[in-house]
């Protein structure tokens, strides 16, 4: 979703563009994901301002394309679950706030007016208008369509051709060489993999997350809702499963439960552990679950950097070479706003948001 | 003609009947719901969300979710894989089965 985003921006900028993929579109994190364009889950901060940005960026694609890409604005309930929690979350919600996010506390029986089929007795919680969700493979390739770009599936690149100076000539793929002033690596969890082409590091890493999938159901979950818990599960660092629950109902029907997260490398085997809790949390946001079935779910591995923050911009170590990966789990939603820095910094001008806290370089120390 | 049960040579045990739609269908032990349904004649048994369209069996193994049904009240039975009992009461199901 990221590429597909940055070829549509980087070709509106007056750029000619070639995409490369290994695999066919959105074969990657883009199809394993439930489409999330997030204010909500977002702390103050850089990865914020990106999102408001990139949610401002998505209602102006929406106009185009909002039908083909199943573009909901449906707007996010973020329930707590307890006193406590909703003491933190009102407290966030405030911060958000004052950074230019719409969040209304809602009070426990308004949520039921938001959300009637939630568990009773819950204390509240904070709805987040701008919070919506596309359908990702559709946007992926939709929003390439529209680019205009050439595509090029089913080519792996085996190398990055660079001058003996080390500034970037083009890649070597499987079925020859395209040559290009220019390389953005929006490889998303391999994003590390192309930096070593180009004889550079980035340190993504995988973070394997569970989606499961409801039958078809009338609309019975209106918004994105999830337990304040969430939250505090995606900023955090351990390696070990976390699940807190996400629900969202989908134009087609199903009832998407997330989320789960683990670092466990690119292991793609189904967990049962996993989606019990999963399944498990959903139920307990919303009882109704009890009696639907689940009839599949799908695997992703999240493009993950140790500061929870993507590389966007231009790698000061590689002339000629630029990053838009390690979105994590949220670059659905943060791939407008980075197709549109990315085009500016590669047409030369001042990008609209300061790229330092997404230097591609803020790890070279470390992985030194 | 020769009959699917001569040629596997199956002895099953005494037919019982179930409903669909309230009306009464002969059924034998062993039989998924869509193998009773099929041999009474009937092959569609469930009308898509989107236009309404008629459905029945596609893959016949449990994996396209085509034949959906409702059997004793519960909706999106796969009738390929869920075993006929007697008396079930199985009902053409429209849409998702959740009264939309």
């Amino acid at each position: 979703m990221v590429g597909a985003a940055c070829a549509l921006y980087a070709a509106r900028a007056g750029l000619d563009v070639i995409v490369v993929d290994r695999g066919p579109v959105a074969g990657g994190t883009t199809g394993a994901g439930e489409g999330n364009l997030l204010v909500s889950d977002k702390e103050p901060g850089p990865e914020l301002d990106l999102a408001l940005l990139s949610v401002r960026l998505w209602t102006e694609l929406a106009q185009e394309h909002g039908e083909s890409i199943e573009y909901e604005a449906k707007g996010g309930v973020v329930v707590a679950t307890s006193p406590g929690s909703l003491t933190a979350l009102e407290r966030l919600a405030a911060e958000q706030r004052a950074a230019g996010v719409t969040a209304v506390p809602v009070a426990g029986d308004a949520l039921y007016g938001l959300e009637p089929h939630l568990a009773p007795g819950l204390p509240g919680g904070v709805h987040y208008p701008q919070d919506s969700q596309v359908m990702p493979a559709l946007a992926a390739a939709r929003l390439l369509r529209a680019s205009g770009a050439r595509l090029f599936t089913g080519r792996t690149v085996t190398d990055v051709l660079r001058t003996p100076e080390g500034t970037v000539l083009g890649v070597r793929t499987d079925r020859g060489d395209i040559h290009a002033p220019a390389l953005v690596n929006a490889a998303g969890t391999w994003g590390g993999d192309l930096a070593a082409l180009a004889g550079t590091t980035l340190p993504v890493l995988p973070r394997r997350g569970y989606v499961l999938v409801t039958e078809p159901l009338p609309r019975m979950v209106r918004h994105k809702v999830y337990a304040a818990d969430y939250v505090a599960d995606v900023a955090s660092d351990s390696a070990a499963l976390q699940t807190s629950p996400v629900v969202e109902g989908t134009a087609a029907g199903p009832v998407l439960i997330g989320a789960s997260r683990e670092r466990v490398g690119f292991d793609r085997t189904f967990s049962l552990p996993a989606l019990r809790a999963l399944a498990a949390g959903a139920t307990r946001l919303f009882p109704f679950l009890a009696d639907v079935h689940a009839i599949r779910s799908y695997v992703g591995f999240r493009p993950y950097l140790p500061d929870h923050l993507p590389a966007i911009g231009p790698d000061p170590r590689v002339p000629g070479l630029f990053h838009a990966c390690g979105h994590e789990g949220a670059g659905i939603g943060l791939s407008t706003g980075t197709g549109h820095l990315i085009a500016q910094v590669l047409t030369a001008k001042t990008p609209d948001l300061d790229l330092t806290p997404f230097s591609p370089d803020r790890f070279a120390e470390e992985t030194a | 003609m020769t009959s699917p049960l001569d040629l596997a040579d199956a002895h099953p045990g005494p037919a019982f009947t179930v409903t669909l739609d309230g009306r009464r269908i002969e059924a034998l032990p062993g039989q998924t719901v869509a193998a009773a349904l099929w041999t009474a004649g009937v092959a569609s048994w469930r009308s898509t969300r989107g236009e309404g369209r008629p459905r029945g069996i596609f893959c016949g193994i449990g994996v396209c979710f085509d034949c959906l049904v409702t059997v004793n009240g519960r909706p999106n039975q796969r009738a390929c894989l869920v075993p006929v009992a007697p008396d079930d009461v199985i009902r053409t199901q429209e849409g998702t089965g959740h009264d939309d």
